[in-house]
């Protein structure tokens, strides 16, 4: 049997990147992530790996797109002002399809916010951040078993898509700690060979890791489209959730990362006092697991999603219903969240609003 | 002097103006790789500036950066592949500008790498504004009255301002606006290369270089202006050599 260990997520972060075969870091402190740098710079030597405290988030990323160039499997970590910094690179990156992986220990913002969790930068992650029409594939896990594992998995979906991958946390997630059992890493995918490696061009011909593209003069346009094709193959292949008491279910919850973990507890509540309430958390946000959604708002009369913010997720849930349902609001930013109590409570009110059919029909 | 190309180069015109120095410093580089035998473990980062193209004539692996990030992009490679050859090949707006930061922390880390730092006082690829090398006085489109000691500042002086740093090995401020500068200049970028395949960390070689259209001079004027006006804001010279010893 795999080793049971009592972590916190920062650490469990950096056990499972070295597990799965990460030989690079780099970073630049910022709370509520400082335990991955500090981490890092002990374990990464004892793996034969390298470890940079970097002079900015700047400099961090860049050391990536060259690390990642050279074929390493490589991964850096910020907190939110910090991602802010990197998403030039991180837009360079994309252009080059070159595979890592970021990880978002979210704080309250907009600017120098404080260093509570939050997940204020959810539009940065899935709507862009960096300039261009380019994708990061995001992942969100809720718990650290799934820190773990989805952790392990980013460098695979990394390497098989050539995209860099996102973990989008936040403060509690790195912070908490929970016992979780170190499974061996195993690739999930087939991976491809790395052809595209800059190592000198002993025995072929040289090679270029560029993103610029000026002549022919459509030449930009054919590399958009080829990555348009990428994204859109990666939006048939990742489908990440949980669904949990859907099926029956009038009313259905929604929630990622921490806040999912809390409403799945407000959920079981519910249910024990009668309310047909379910819950819908995704694994990863972009792509956005629609297909779920889609089908509780066939049976389902109302949703309601929470958030560690003003408002950004309950975004896409709406694009993923289409808007055929009213989806009630229950958010807060600035570095709080909402509380078990809180989430029932508003099931509540919305279930018992939910049996009188006049009441739906404004739609929120 | 050889007149055969290097093999370092590709068979390929180059996209420079008419007496841009550029292509002088490409072949120097290639010449060296040549002369070295260093080709094909070679990895090259090209800037955004004027040589933005530089795959497009370097016949060895590139890396095409984010503007001012090349120290730190080849950081990440060297430190992966410690046994193949690094250099990056930088603008004075991308090294010394946008780029400072990435500058002096690669120096001072000491990454044994090899920073061919091309300064021709001005910003090329985009038209001919102030660069952080701009001599005072010196017209440029955003300095239209001449670049100010108090308003803009005075120019920046690489070779002198990395000097201060530990981390350093070799520094060496050169020219190609002459004959006997560019054999100067060939011995200085080969020696920031022996550096590199010593081990002995990093190596800098400035180079004085033409822009002559915009400085708005012609070509042979534009040799006079590094030789009469350049060279004395930023004297040539050997401003550090450790290359005895890494830790001396
Ligand atoms: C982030 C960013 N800012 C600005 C630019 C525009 N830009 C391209 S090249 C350049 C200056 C280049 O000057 P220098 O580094 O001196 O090189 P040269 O062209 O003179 O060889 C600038 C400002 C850019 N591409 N990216």
């Amino acid at each position: 049997m795999a080793e049971k260990v009592l972590l916190k997520g920062n650490e469990l972060l950096v056990e499972a990147a070295i597990e799965a075969g990460c030989r690079f870091f780099a970073g630049y402190p910022i709370t509520p992530q400082n335990e991955v740098p500090e981490t890092m710079s002990w374990r990464m030597p004892q793996a034969g790996g390298v470890f940079i405290q970097a002079e900015s988030e700047i400099a961090a990323i860049n050391m990536l797109f060259g690390a990642s160039a050279a074929g390493a499997r490589c991964m850096t970590s910020s907190s939110s002002p910090g991602i802010s910094l990197k998403q030039e690179g991180i837009s360079y990156i994309t252009a080059a399809e070159l595979p890592c992986l970021i990880v978002n220990m979210q704080r309250g913002g907009p600017g120098l916010g404080n260093i509570r969790a939050a997940q204020g930068d959810y539009f940065q992650a899935v709507k862009g951040g960096g300039h261009g029409d380019y994708r990061l594939i995001v992942l969100v896990p809720g718990t650290l078993p799934e820190l773990y594992q989805l952790t392990m998995n980013a460098f695979d979906y990394a390497d098989f898509y050539r995209n860099p991958v996102l973990i989008l946390g936040d403060g509690i997630l790195g912070q908490m700690a929970e016992p979780v059992e170190l499974t061996p890493y195993e690739p999930i995918l087939d991976l491809p060979p790395k052809d595209y490696v800059l190592d000198g061009c002993k025995g072929r011909p040289p090679r270029v890791v560029k993103t610029l593209y000026l002549h022919p003069t459509d030449s930009l346009v054919q590399h958009n489209l080829h990555l348009q094709e990428k994204y859109a193959r990666i939006r048939r292949e990742l489908n990440l959730y949980e669904e949990y008491e859907t099926e029956d279910a009038e009313l259905i919850v929604s929630a990622y990362g921490v806040p999912g973990r809390i409403a799945k507890g407000a959920v079981k509540m519910a249910r024990r006092e009668g309310i047909r309430a379910g819950l819908i958390r995704p694994l990863c946000v972009w792509p956005f697991p629609a297909a779920p959604f889609r089908k509780a708002a066939q049976t389902a009369g109302r949703f309601l999603v929470v958030e560690m913010s003003f408002g950004q997720y309950v975004e896409d849930v709406k694009l993923a219903i289409e808007c055929r349902r009213p989806v009630a609001f229950l958010g807060k930013g600035g570095g709080w969240y909402p509380s078990q109590e809180e989430i029932l409570e508003e099931i509540r009110r919305l279930s018992s609003k939910a049996q009188d059919p006049a009441s739906v029909k404004g739609s929120v | 002097m050889d007149f055969h190309r290097p093999e370092t180069l590709k068979d390929a015109p180059t996209h420079y103006c008419p007496g841009c120095g550029h292509g002088i410093v490409h072949r120097l580089v290639a010449e060296v790789i040549d002369e070295l035998g260093i080709r094909q473990r070679t990895i090259g980062t090209a800037p955004v500036g004027c040589a933005v193209l530089l795959y497009d004539y370097f016949n060895c692996d590139i890396i095409e950066c984010a503007h001012g990030r090349p120290p730190a992009v080849a950081t990440g490679i060297k430190r992966m592949l410690p046994d193949r050859i690094l250099f990056t090949y930088q603008g004075d707006g991308d090294l010394a500008a946008i780029g400072t930061a990435e500058t002096i922390h690669a120096a001072n880390r000491g990454e044994n790498i090899t920073v061919i730092f091309v300064n021709n006082a001005i910003y090329g690829m985009t038209g001919g504004q102030m660069a952080p090398t701009t001599m005072i006085g010196q017209w440029s489109t955003t300095t239209p009255d001449g670049r100010g000691q108090y308003a803009e500042g005075g120019p920046i002086k690489v070779c002198e301002m990395l000097s201060a740093l530990d981390g350093v090995c070799y520094l060496e401020r050169v020219s190609v606006s002459s004959p006997k500068d560019v054999m100067n200049a060939r011995k200085a970028i080969k020696k920031a290369f022996e550096n590199q395949i010593a081990e002995k960390g990093f190596s800098l070689v400035e180079v004085l270089s033409m822009c002559p259209t915009d400085w708005k001079l012609p070509p042979e004027k534009a040799m006079d202006f590094v030789n009469e006006k350049m060279k004395k804001v930023f004297p040539l010279g050997v401003y550090k050599d450790r290359s005895g010893g890494r830790h001396e």
